[in-house]
């Protein structure tokens, strides 16, 4: 199974704390939701509306929508795109996605 | 909505970055905006920051990453917005402006535009095998994004697959930050090199250091002791009993069937221009026989056939960072003599050292497109490789129909492929190529999809914010 370690070089990035499917994750401040999912070994983040099967981040620079998310209760966020922030709530996303609670 | 900006550039990565530079010198009144969260597009991206905060980190991705620093430290000044998502660019007025909506932060905003500069930049070409749609597929770029952003890597056994300088330069980088490889299986046919020989020396005139560095990786792929398979087909990845990627499949130079176990497969064949903006405001596209892909049509400074739109860096065809530089300062130069700001004589006189570069790059790529052939096979796929990730549309579904499919969009119609959240960018050139294949006429002919705004997905809220900015 696929999984991503950080290199060992220190670097002065900050930790940030988000919660995946409710559980604490630590990433690192400049990490997208995508990378700090990679990085947290998260292994498939969503599987598809056609036949459920399940999908990864193929091209983590925005064209191919295979990191779609759910962000804070918004659905169809494109992880590879979105900086990773403290206390941010990310869930995978299961099939279709239904139209968005109202957040406000 | 009454101000109007001299020029609204669209991405910021070498093209749009020089772009910025450019227009900044000339004082022209010019926004950029950009969907990533920091500027320097995928060839630099993140530079900025891992210049400041990791620069241990440069070691290993490279004195030419390393120089994007430079690019996006003579850009400031004018005012470039990060995570700004373009997703229309309107038809041109009575004044010849036009209008760009993008979405940022949650809201939709635009602005008026006497001239703009699509500059966003290209994509992996799409790799139908089977198994691609795995997790534990991705392309090579992928990991290129995911050293340069977060430092991260995947451990465990990763697999090269394809075609191209883009796999040696991962190769180099995975090699000088010690990350194991288990194997690379280099798609390339044989015989290449010496079909290319007679273009070396014009690309050694033309481009002798973007030449150099790409003889230094094949040199170094092939001392760095990792497993080098060549003239390899038919790859396939096959997934394990947890759902994801397990086994590479793959055929050798010589026929035989081989395995390799891998956690990570990373596959490359090319590196194509990302059409939605080009194709939004309804540019001609030329097919390009040997790169397999369409261009955007231009004239020498870059202006689409959509009169004040130009296109700069490799959305106008994949020439590399080095080449988009020079296409974004002399996009910038046309548009700021066509505003008045600049005689003909001081444009050409600034252009020249520009096109001088273009021309060399080009000749390197005419070297390139001989020794990395486009792949013959995206137009036959095998049978029960996806082609349309999003809609999970099969080649052999393709296929059944594509004979009586007038074109990709009556595809559209029939199967729904091209009609996901990736609006075509993952199979629109291999639904062209089948459709072209099962009639028996020219990609050129079949054409492409009809791309029309948003060119990414947007809320309903997101639109609706664009009346109340207007009213404010």
């Amino acid at each position: 199974m696929m999984r991503f370690d950080r290199l060992s070089s220190p670097g002065r990035a900050r930790r940030i704390s988000f919660l995946f499917e409710g559980q604490p994750v630590t990433a690192q401040e400049g990490d997208t939701v995508a990378t700090a999912l990679l990085a947290a070994g998260a292994g498939a983040t969503r599987s598809t509306p056609a036949s459920g099967s399940a999908r990864g981040a193929y091209c983590l620079m925005g064209v191919c929508f295979e990191c779609l998310v759910e962000i804070d209760g918004v659905p169809n966020r494109q992880g590879c795109m979105v900086p990773v922030a403290e206390g941010m709530s990310v869930r995978r996303q299961r099939g279709a996605a239904g139209v968005a609670e109202d957040v406000r | 909505m009454t101000t109007v900006r001299d020029l609204v550039i669209v991405g910021a990565g070498a093209a749009g970055l020089s772009a910025a530079a450019e227009a900044r010198e000339l004082g022209l009144d010019a926004l950029v905006l950009d969907e990533q969260p920091e500027p320097g597009g995928q060839v630099y991206r993140s530079v900025a920051r891992v210049a400041e905060r990791r620069p241990a980190d440069l070691a290993f991705l490279g004195a030419d990453y390393a120089r994007g620093a430079e690019l996006v430290a003579a850009s400031t000044g004018g005012e470039r917005r990060q995570g700004a998502t373009v997703w229309q660019i309107g038809p041109a007025g009575r004044d010849g402006s036009r209008e760009v909506i993008w979405s940022e932060a949650g809201a939709a905003r635009r602005v008026l535009a006497r001239t703009v500069l699509v500059a966003s930049g290209a994509m992996e070409r799409p790799v139908p095998v089977p198994g691609w749609t795995l997790p534990g597929v991705t392309t090579v770029g992928a990991l290129q994004v995911a050293l340069k952003q977060s430092a991260i890597y995947p451990a465990g056994r990763v697999v090269i697959a394809g075609s191209g300088p883009l796999p040696l330069l991962l190769a180099e980088q995975l090699r000088a930050a010690r990350v194991p490889v288990a194997a690379i299986l280099d798609t390339t046919p044989s015989g290449r090199t010496a079909k290319a020989l007679p273009l070396l020396p014009a690309a050694a005139l033309g481009a002798p250091d973007t030449l150099r560095k790409g003889l230094a990786l094949l040199k170094a792929r092939d001392r760095s002791g990792v497993p080098v398979w060549r003239h390899v087909r038919e790859v396939r990845a096959e997934a394990g009993s947890d759902g994801a990627l397990a086994t590479v499949r793959f055929r050798t130079a010589s026929g035989d069937e081989e395995t390799v176990e891998a956690d990570l497969l990373a596959l490359h064949e090319g590196v194509v221009p990302n059409p939605q903006l080009t194709r939004l405001v309804a540019a001609e596209h030329r097919w390009h026989a040997a790169q397999r892909c369409f261009h955007p049509v231009t004239d020498p400074w870059g202006e689409t056939t959509a009169a004040g739109v130009y296109v700069a860096g490799d959305g106008g065809g994949t020439l590399g960072a080095r080449a988009a530089e020079a296409s974004g300062r002399l996009a910038v130069l046309a548009a700021a003599s066509r505003l008045e700001r600049l005689t003909e004589a001081a444009r050409d006189f600034r252009a020249d050292p520009w096109q001088s570069r273009l021309r060399g790059e080009r000749a390197l790529r005419r070297l390139l497109d001989v020794m990395y052939p486009a792949p013959d096979w995206i137009a036959a796929p095998a049978d029960e490789a996806v082609v349309c990730r999003c809609e999970e549309v099969t080649a052999g579904e393709l296929r059944a129909v594509a004979g009586h499919a007038a074109g990709p969009n009556q595809a559209k119609a029939y199967l729904r492929c091209g009609m996901g959240p990736c609006q075509g960018r993952l199979c629109g050139l291999t639904v062209t190529e089948m459709i072209a294949r099962a009639r028996g006429t020219t990609p050129a002919e079949t054409g492409y999809y009809r791309i029309r705004a948003p060119i990414k997905p947007v809320t309903l809220d997101e639109i609706a914010s664009l009346d109340s900015e207007d009213a404010a």
